[in-house]
């Protein structure tokens, strides 16, 4: 996949030598690069691999669902925090994941402590189980899940699309 | 010039909101009972709130001075990449110490070697 990357630039560098022009153009080498972009989706299918973009359009879909979550958690933290009442039940839940990469389960760590309502305590060492604090264990524990399972699916697509 | 009016405005109200965000949020860390529900506190709004006034700050100065600071986009990326590491370490510490663990009302086992 990173040999589709290097074709591009290359692309984007020769166009920026065809234009012949006295010094080097930003704008010239950003549209070589958009043209490059183009032939190489057009021959990703001899390559061999999945377009290299594809992995790049899930990163977004991934930082797009990260600054969703941040904001709704803001806001849900908030609210408890300015009433806050005695009936709200902290407690600790556990979730066993079936990421096994190392990169893929601190990813998944770093996501689950800006998710509504949870912060994780510890991983075990063999790093699949989760030990996860809830603020309001009754309320969050279902959202929670149902947020990693998204998580989950969303690193699985960025890292083998 | 309206137009750079309505985005200085937008940037100014940016980091108001995030200001306040930060006050919430340190009036939680006052206000919770322990560490964990603390540490809610302090990751998540908190994060939220300096993520505000940095891209306010950054959206003012490219509105007014065409200026495109990578510095405040680096802040970004390593306010993403640090805070939730530091709440993270916090809890871990604390749990794995004991401090306030009577205060869980409803925990699944958690196995003696992680402690």
């Amino acid at each position: 996949m990173p040999i589709q990357f290097l074709l591009n630039l290359l692309i984007a560098l020769l166009w920026v030598f065809l234009n012949d022009e006295s010094t080097f153009e930003i704008p010239t080498f950003i549209s070589g690069f958009l043209i490059g972009i183009g032939i190489i989706f057009m021959l990703h299918r001899f390559f061999g691999t999945p377009f290299y973009l594809k992995r790049v359009l899930s990163m977004i879909k991934l930082l797009a669902i990260f600054n969703y979550e941040l904001i709704t958690s803001s806001l849900l933290i908030m609210k408890q925090i300015l009433t806050h009442s005695k009936e709200v039940e902290p407690g600790i839940f556990t979730y066993k994941t079936e990421l096994d990469n190392d990169w893929h389960i601190t990813a998944l760590a770093l996501l689950l402590m800006l998710t509504p309502g949870s912060v994780v305590l510890r991983v075990s060492p063999e790093g699949d189980t989760f030990y996860i604090h809830a603020m309001d264990i009754k309320e969050s524990k279902p959202s929670v899940l149902k947020s990693i399972r998204l998580y989950e699916k969303v690193i699985l697509e960025v890292a083998r699309p | 010039m309206i137009a750079s009016e309505i985005i200085k405005l937008i940037a100014a109200l940016m980091v108001l909101l995030g200001s306040i965000m930060a006050i919430i949020s340190a009036y939680g860390l006052l206000r919770l009972p322990d560490v964990y529900t603390r540490s809610h506190a302090g990751t998540k709004s908190t994060t939220l709130a300096v993520l505000l006034t940095l891209s306010g700050v950054f959206i003012y100065f490219w509105a007014t001075e065409h200026y495109f600071s990578i510095r405040l986009v680096l802040g970004i990326v390593f306010l993403y990449l640090t805070a939730p590491v530091a709440g993270h370490l916090i809890c871990r510490a604390a749990y794995v110490t004991g401090i306030d663990t009577e205060k869980i009302v409803k925990k699944e086992k958690v196995p003696e070697n992680l402690k």
